[in-house]
């Protein structure tokens, strides 16, 4: 009998020891600490700024960043996209090694149209993604980003994620920025996704 | 001695940066530095900041106001809530109670210019009013500062 109780501790002993393993090496390998970091991220087939269709797939061997926004925001995406502006000059021609998107959780005002004429007060490798609502849900929702929308008395505005995604070559989120970590640290960040480590 | 200190003052206002905008006053209301930024062609939304001291013995409410280059106006408050940018309108305005003053910055309160007629270029100056529970209706010119500008008087990042 006591022999079959110390079996059974063993097994939940193996079992809580294979647990933490698991968690560890998650966040080994997320390098963040980011447990979650294994499922952000995923597929996506939108239009771009240009009207034509970017699917993920064409960006295997490329990192990217992605970031959440819309044009009649009036702070965080204005603020985001000219901090990351000043930030691609300074990465010289390595930032094209990369690429970066916007993505418009607007869908009902942000036409490819918009996006572009917005988009073109910032630096050019930037490139603004839409596509019907459904689309823009089901990734915003691979990439845990939240949105919503939030009327007012003159019209509606949205909540969202402003964090932005970098995910490395095999589309795998490899770090995050936060809304205005400092331009060194963000800078820190581009230069390690470009160079793979 | 005290000339030297004055002069020294006004050096350092100067040397504080772009052109200091002006306060004003409506009633025990003071308001002061209104300012903008720069909007990024095709934008359609820019925020404008100040500080609103109330010198009175009662709370007043900022309740809307306007801007030539916006067809509507609003008074908002944003938040950073865990990397979420959260904004909402204040339905029943800004409350400042009396001997509060309330700074309106990026990040947190905010008067919301919607449907922009122009592009807001930095050196501009942006003609306005303020609509207050008590003290009535104010004209303000708001200075336009840079796009990604974060405040703090006369502050230039």
């Amino acid at each position: 009998m006591r022999l079959v109780r110390n079996a059974l501790w063993g097994a939940v002993l193996a079992a809580l020891l294979s647990v933490g393993a698991v968690v560890l090496f998650q966040r080994v390998q997320t390098g963040d600490g980011l447990p979650l970091a294994a499922r952000i991220g995923g597929p996506f087939d939108l239009v771009t700024h240009d009207g034509t269709r970017l699917r993920s797939e064409s960006l295997k061997g490329t990192p990217f960043a992605v970031f959440f926004g819309f044009t009649y925001c009036p702070d965080v995406c204005p603020t985001t996209m000219l901090e990351l502006s000043n930030i691609l000059k300074r990465l010289g021609p390595d930032a094209d090694r990369m690429r970066y998107f916007f993505v418009s959780v607007d869908t009902e005002r942000d036409t490819p149209e918009h996006l572009k004429l917005y988009l073109s007060n910032f630096d050019a490798r930037i490139m603004g993604l839409t596509g019907t609502a459904e689309e823009i849900a089901a990734v915003a929702r691979s990439y845990r980003a939240i949105y919503q929308k939030v009327p007012t008395s003159e019209g509606f505005t949205y909540n969202h994620t402003a964090t932005m995604y970098l995910m490395d070559r095999n589309g795998r989120l490899a770090s995050t920025i936060s809304y205005q970590e400092s331009e060194e640290t963000q800078l820190q960040k581009l230069k390690r996704l470009i160079n793979g480590n | 001695m005290k000339r030297m200190i004055a002069s020294s003052l006004v050096v350092a206002a100067l040397a504080a940066g772009p052109a200091a905008a002006e306060d004003y006053k409506a009633g025990s209301l003071k308001i002061e530095a209104p300012w903008t930024r720069a909007t990024p062609v095709g934008s359609k939304v820019a925020g404008g900041f100040m500080k609103i001291e109330n010198t009175g013995k009662e709370a007043d409410r900022l309740v809307g106001g306007s801007a030539t280059v916006a067809g509507k106006f609003e008074v908002h408050e944003m938040a950073m809530i865990d990397n979420m940018m959260k904004m909402r309108e204040l339905a029943g305005g800004l409350e400042i109670g009396p001997g509060k003053s309330v700074e309106l910055k990026p990040g947190s309160f905010h008067v919301m210019f919607m449907d922009l007629k122009e592009t807001l270029k930095e050196g501009d100056k942006v003609k306005g009013t303020l609509k207050f529970e008590k003290a009535g209706t104010v004209e303000v010119e708001y200075a336009v500062r840079a796009m990604g500008a974060q405040g703090g008087q006369m502050k230039k990042h």
